[in-house]
């Protein structure tokens, strides 16, 4: 069940002579909202192939973080590398280095699930012989086939997650960004969805990014981890590690101990502060 | 290119399956049509001014034009909303490519709308006066649809959710459409909202409409379509500049 972890002190990978490349580069990331700093000066890699853990309390910074990385919100300063593209200069190139599967749903409703990827395909530039034959493997991967000429606001929260995670692979990106792809489902249905991710990431050697608020599932599945709290990354490493390090049993302990018992404000709060400083912004001129 | 495609044809689609909307806005073109057309008609002719559904039906058309374009715009917000501009917004494709595709599936939507507008006035009693001017009509109708979609757009890029929507409502669509003339002539008006009625873009697509429709003087319909097409142009671009400032 558990991935093998890496040790970050390893640069090569097993039976390989071969360095990890690594595949997402951050150094000193900032992104401040009007006086409030939400990313603070954060740094670190993820190399190539693996499953990584992005966690913190609500309000730490990581949507943020991820929203930036994906070029959808602009950064204060600092520097960021996807598949070695730079996506502060090269957008467009870079939006083809990576899927996203946001927190919220972000399926057309009125369309099929054929039709929401076909669209996706298109949006990407994929041929049309290839994106049929990637979503036709793409749907039965996540177990979609039959449905797939449904209409998607006849499907349950778990089918279209099943149905995001694999629009967001028809055009085999190098990176996978999940944000919270899990919240608000049964275990049964988030059992099931990180069987099809890890079974999609194998076959298509996919680096997967998530985030999660739920801990045992980051133990198990991440190879390793980062914690930001405040927008400062406050620890790094495997999920032994974490824990070893902080000399607690479960990773929901380590982290605890890393960033408090405190209950913090909502994740939405960087997101309305910046509509407000917007709004006035707007107001003003 | 294809991209622009794509994103069209889905507009056309949600249109065509969203059968309640289509029959829903519908309602209030049919209703000034019917109720002012033969309510006001006697009136109207009575005073020297011809005949009143002659007169109105192209500004009824333009109605349901208008409020089916600045809709579709305005979708954006809907699409912020739940979500789905988010899986555009992070596309290998520019914005003005995504700005082109909705608008112009949105002043499609609303061509057909203006179209269906056409049909009921012909049941009413209307009359095109030359089928050979049929296509300058399509043009103007398809020019008022994009007009009014980029405006849409760029309204619905500017607002966060739909609590301004009545607002736009009451304080925007309704003015033009009843500030313009649409529903009366423009001969002795009142300086005042003569005025208005000038400055007023939608005037200059009902006007070329109404020539293209009833033949009524063929000079006018020339600076109808620079105006219409000047505007187009300029708000095509702002809505593309407004969207592209979105982040999420």
């Amino acid at each position: 069940m558990k991935a093998t972890p890496r040790d970050p002190q390893i640069l090569t990978v097993p039976g390989g002579e071969r360095a990890a490349t690594t595949v997402i580069e951050i150094a000193g990331l900032v992104k401040k909202f009007g006086d409030f700093v939400a990313v603070d000066h954060i740094s670190f890699a993820v190399e190539e192939g693996i499953v990584f853990a992005f966690l913190g309390p609500n309000g730490a910074g990581k949507t943020t973080t991820i929203k930036m990385l994906t070029t959808v919100l602009s950064p204060s300063g600092g520097s960021m590398r996807l598949a070695g593209i730079d996506p502060l200069s090269e957008p467009l190139l870079a939006r083809r280095a990576f899927g996203i599967v946001f927190q919220d749903p972000t399926l057309d409703d009125e369309l099929t699930a054929f039709e929401n990827m076909e669209l996706h395909g298109i949006l990407y530039g994929v041929p049309r012989r290839e994106r049929r034959e990637r979503i036709a493997a793409l749907l039965s991967l996540v177990a979609l086939s039959e449905r797939a000429h449904d209409l998607v606001k006849k499907f349950s929260g778990g089918m279209r997650r099943r149905l995001e995670i694999a629009r967001a692979l028809v055009h085999r990106p190098k990176i996978l960004f999940l944000d919270e792809p899990t919240s608000g489902l049964d275990p049964q249905t988030r059992n099931q969805i990180w069987q099809y991710i890890r079974e999609l990431c194998r076959e298509r050697k996919v680096t997967v990014f998530f985030t999660t608020h739920y801990m045992e599932e980051a133990e198990r599945v991440a190879d390793r981890i980062a914690i930001i709290d405040h927008g400062r990354i406050v620890a790094q490493g495997s999920p032994q590690e974490l824990t070893r390090r902080t000399e607690q049993k479960t990773l929901e302990d380590a982290f605890i101990a890393l960033t408090g018992r405190d209950i913090r404000e909502e994740e939405a709060a960087p997101i309305d502060r910046m509509r407000m400083m917007r709004r006035v912004w707007r107001g003003r001129r | 290119m294809k991209a622009v495609a794509i994103l069209w044809l889905r507009q056309l689609k949600r249109y065509s399956r969203s059968r309640v909307r289509m029959v829903g806005s519908l309602g209030q073109p049919l209703l000034f049509l019917l109720a002012l057309g033969f309510g006001l008609g006697p009136i109207f002719s009575r005073a020297g001014a011809g005949d009143y559904i002659e007169f109105l039906s192209p500004g009824i058309i333009t109605m349901g034009i208008l409020f089916t374009a600045v809709f579709s715009g305005i979708e954006i917000i809907w699409d912020r909303q739940f979500g789905f501009l988010k899986e555009t917004l992070v596309a290998p494709v520019s914005r003005l490519t995504i700005v082109l595709g909705r608008a112009l599936g949105g002043a499609t939507v609303a061509l057909i709308q203006g179209l269906i507008v056409f049909a009921i006035c012909l049941l009413a009693g209307f009359r095109v006066a030359d089928p050979r001017l049929l296509p300058l009509a399509l043009l103007f109708m398809f020019l008022i649809a994009l007009l009014f979609t980029a405006i849409g757009t760029a309204l619905g890029s500017v607002l966060e959710d739909m609590q301004g929507f009545p607002l736009i409502m009451n304080f925007f669509v309704l003015p033009l459409f009843f500030f313009s003339n649409a529903l009366f002539p423009i001969k002795g008006l009142p300086k005042a909202l003569l005025f208005a009625v000038s400055l007023n873009p939608l005037s200059y697509g009902v006007d070329g409409l109404r020539v293209a429709l009833t033949g009524s003087p063929l000079s006018g319909f020339l600076p109808d379509l620079a105006v219409l097409g000047v505007l187009t142009a300029a708000l095509l671009a702002l809505s593309s500049y407004l969207f592209s400032r979105i982040e999420l």
